[in-house]
């Protein structure tokens, strides 16, 4: 009985962090989605903010100034998309491979010229990282059965980034259906026209979107190299970037239903890896490969229909062209 | 429409509201506006006519600051100013409500009234700001709209009340309407009128821009009539009629062209009887049309555009199913059971060249021997088995441009890069020398220089001589004139009359335009608002 209650406590923990890197992502991605800029490149931007911010902490050992690295690094590439897809009106789509295909390139080559470590960054120690915070009277309830523990080690003890992440869900959706400013990013996503009409500028606005992608790729990519893990290594985001595209689908392009498919994505995670090896009831002991496939299976499943229909924002994907 | 719009008292001469001053704009090598010089009164409703492509909305465009103009100036209040994009026209107190409406459909109505002016960077004080506003607008004007119902749910006679009452609630004192009624169905319109009126009542000035000739008679207080991008005539509309009106937008002819008659002609080969179309909205577009067109004679068919020309091209040709009548072309009927399809129509020796030629008759990224080919793929002539000899699709192209003087004469070209006569002779071409019996013909001289038109219509005429049908939809009253042995008058949908070709004049057609269908001189406005439907 106690086994089974500190497994889940574990489990619940572990689906916290796994889950945080997804939220802050798929948030980046709302924010560019609804205003109609479709962005691939969650990805290369959190895989680019990890790098930048795992070598400057090792560089200057303080977690301050690799998270401000990568969000320095993650917002040039979003840059980078905006010059792309709204000032020259590319294909959003093609623009975002390309920062993928460039942050996976060049993130493995810089560290290798910088660091000569076969495509890592030296490994951090705890003054260099955001290590989890102790809450106040985690021992002294550590006693109480079940709810001790889930305080000390689900509420508690996480990394600052963690409730950073769990902040920006409720702020997301306060800025967008709350403030003039997410009125205008959700119009822009789904008639441009009518916000251009309406005497707003179309570019800058999506110009902000985009920049508060970058901003929130690269808290993720942080998270990544100096919170949840110590150090960068080569290819480190494993398609945490599409997963987040993937949650924000699910959640049909809202903040809350976002962070559930974050959630559930992250559970499963949580799930597959403490299933490699153990011996299920009935079919016994399954292969790693069939549980490491798992979440994506769950996703392809829900994405293939089991949410109903998902509308993505009417504009998203489209250059704006003043014409008429 | 069977009551009368109740109309306020015409407004006495007022201050000017608006006053656009010598107005150029170009586009490339597109004159869209020539040095057009126009007043609005304050507090009334000024119409602005034309054909399409006349330059209505490129200056409407202007004013609301879409476009800047290459010359020119604009005075609002009597002060000049300048309008760079439409936020200043909007701190001018202008409103447009464009034809194609600038809603978000996702957003709830209130949302849409606020975006752009939301008071305020949180939505909260905004919101109840905007209630009380919208209310109080609402009850002015009375533009009655569901604040909460999401815009996608309304339907298209609500939702431009939205458009109406978005521009007011940023405080527009001069509202420009783009084809207002395009969309409506009469009801609609006279709720429409009714909110006109009441805005004009309360000193507001209003511009609209439509074809409808009736409309204008029946709300406006002043019109000026655009045509080729230069205002042609000004007029108080209690001295007007729609006639004139008619007449101004087609233009008279400078030097009249020569008719040449042909020979009797023989037995019908098109006979279209109670031909109707209904749109999406059950309205019905299309009305009744019963004709025919017999071998040797060329039907023109003239009206104001988009009063049911291109639903009737679009019925013959097969593009469009039709819900009513009977058409009978070569020996087979068609009826709504037994529709015909465009090619089925290719092959039942109907030829169509369409009146949107970029859209509908070409492919323009295409050499110009592939759209030689196009609607024509399957003509085994042109094939070995399955595959396309291109080689003899060139071949035939390369004879096709001898034949009708397509320049340059590279079959290989891409179809783009022609002029657009020339693009027009290639496409006459392809649909004319496979000797149909019936040629459906649009706008054939639409954008194509001086040569060429002379030369499209001696080959019309030609063939006409060589006994087949020719169907003739135009703009040009010229060109109607010039080449038809009958013409058919439309408006509204429905065909107002038919004429001899020698029995033709300007004015004739131009009052059948209007739908005037007796000899009367035109009554009074609230005569013709009663029959605006």
């Amino acid at each position: 009985m106690d086994d089974t209650a500190l497994w889940i406590v574990s489990l619940l923990a572990s689906t916290v962090r796994l889950a945080t890197p997804l939220v802050l992502a798929s948030l980046a991605g709302f924010y560019s989605e609804r205003a109609g800029v479709v962005d691939i490149g969650l990805e290369g931007k959190m895989l680019t903010g990890a790098f930048a911010a795992a070598a400057t902490a090792a560089v200057t050992g303080s977690p301050w100034a690799g998270l401000a690295a990568a969000i320095a690094a993650s917002l040039l590439l979003a840059l980078v998309h905006g010059f792309a897809c709204i000032t020259h009106r590319g294909d959003q789509v093609v623009a975002g491979v390309a920062i993928n295909t460039i942050a996976a390139g060049l993130t493995a080559v810089l560290a290798n010229a910088w660091f000569d470590l076969g495509g890592r960054t030296p490994s951090l120690d705890g003054g260099q990282r955001f290590l989890g915070l102790h809450f106040p009277l985690a021992e002294a309830v550590r006693g109480v059965p079940l709810l001790g523990r889930f305080y000390g080690e689900v509420i508690g003890g996480q990394n600052l980034l963690v409730y950073l992440a769990v902040l920006a869900v409720p702020a997301t959706s306060w800025v967008a259906y709350r403030t003039r400013f997410g009125l205008r990013l959700r119009a822009v996503g789904e008639n441009p026209a009518a916000v251009d009409t309406a005497g707003i500028s179309v570019p800058w606005l999506r110009y902000r979107a985009v920049l508060i992608t970058g901003l929130l790729c690269g808290v993720a990519g942080a998270y990544l190299s100096i919170a949840q893990g110590a150090g960068f290594q080569e290819n480190m985001t494993a398609g945490k970037g599409y997963l987040a595209l993937a949650a924000l689908i699910l959640g049909k392009w809202r903040p809350y239903p976002t962070l559930a498919g974050c959630l559930l994505f992250a559970a499963t995670d949580a799930l597959q890896a403490r299933l490699q090896g153990v011996a299920l009831p009935v079919v016994g002991a399954v292969p790693v490969q069939i549980i490491e496939v798992l979440p994506y299976i769950l996703t392809v499943l829900l994405l293939a229909g089991f949410v109903g229909k998902s509308i993505p924002p009417k504009a998203a994907g489209q250059a704006y062209v003043k014409d008429r | 429409m069977s009551q009368t719009v109740p109309l306020s008292v015409p407004p006495q001469p007022g201050p000017w509201a608006v006053e656009l001053v010598g107005i150029d704009k170009r586009f490339g090598p597109v004159h869209a506006n020539k040095a057009v010089s126009l007043r609005i009164r304050a507090g009334s409703i000024h119409g602005l006519v034309g054909e399409n492509g006349a330059g209505k909305s490129t200056l409407m465009s202007i004013l609301y600051g879409f476009y800047q103009a290459d010359e020119g100036q604009i005075l609002v209040n009597g002060a000049e100013v300048r309008i760079r994009e439409p936020k200043d026209a909007i701190a001018l107190g202008i409103g447009m409500v464009h034809q194609h409406f600038m809603l978000v459909e996702e957003f709830t109505v209130l949302e849409n009234l606020m975006l752009g002016a939301e008071g305020g960077a949180l939505l909260k004080d905004g919101i109840r700001k905007a209630r009380a506003e919208v209310e109080r607008l609402e009850k002015a004007y009375r533009l009655d709209v569901p604040l909460d119902a999401k815009v996608a749910d309304l339907n298209v006679g609500i939702q431009q009340r939205v458009e109406i009452l978005k521009a007011l609630y940023r405080g527009a004192q001069v509202l420009i309407l783009d084809e207002p009624t395009a969309v409506l169905s009469p009801p609609e319109v006279q709720d429409l009128f009714r909110i006109l009126d009441a805005l004009r009542a309360q000193g507001r000035t209003i511009l609209m821009i439509t074809h409808k000739l009736k409309e204008i008679m029946a709300i406006t207080d002043a019109v000026s009539v655009l045509r080729q991008g230069a205002v042609v005539a000004s007029f108080h509309t209690q001295d007007t009629n729609e006639a004139a009106l008619a007449e101004a937008m087609v233009g008279r002819r400078a030097n009249p062209a020569v008719r040449r008659p042909g020979a009797p002609a023989g037995a019908p080969l098109l006979t279209v009887e109670d031909l109707s179309i209904f749109d999406e909205r059950g309205v019905e577009r299309l009305k009744r049309a019963t004709f025919r067109v017999r071998a040797g004679e060329i039907v023109g068919v003239a009206g104001v555009a988009g009063n049911g020309q291109s639903e009737l091209l679009e019925a013959l040709s097969g593009m469009t199913p039709f819900q009513r009548g009977r058409v009978h072309v070569n020996g087979r009927d068609v009826t709504p059971e037994s529709p015909m399809d465009p090619a089925q129509a290719r092959r039942q020796g109907i030829a169509h060249v369409p009146e949107d030629r970029l859209r509908r008759a070409v492919v323009k990224p295409f050499p110009a021997f592939q759209n030689a080919l196009l609607g024509y793929q399957d003509d085994p002539a042109m094939a070995d088995g399955p595959r396309l000899n291109w080689k003899r699709v060139a071949a035939a192209t390369a004879r096709l441009m001898e034949d009708w003087d397509v320049r340059p004469r590279q079959p290989s070209l891409r179809t783009s890069l022609f002029s657009g006569g020339n693009q027009q002779k290639l496409v006459l071409g392809r649909e004319m020398e496979r000797d149909p019996n019936v040629l459906l013909v649009g706008q054939p001289t639409r954008g194509v220089d001086i040569g060429a038109i002379e030369f499209i219509h001696r080959r019309l005429l030609a063939m006409r001589d060589a006994g087949k049908a020719i169907l003739l939809v135009s703009a040009e009253l010229e060109e109607i004139m010039a080449l038809s042995d009958r013409i058919l008058v439309m408006c509204d949908g429905a065909i107002t009359g038919e004429l001899a070709a020698e029995d033709a004049t300007e004015g004739l057609i131009g009052r059948l335009m209007a739908g005037i269908t007796d000899d009367m001189e035109h009554g009074s406005r609230a005569d013709a608002a009663g029959g605006a439907a």
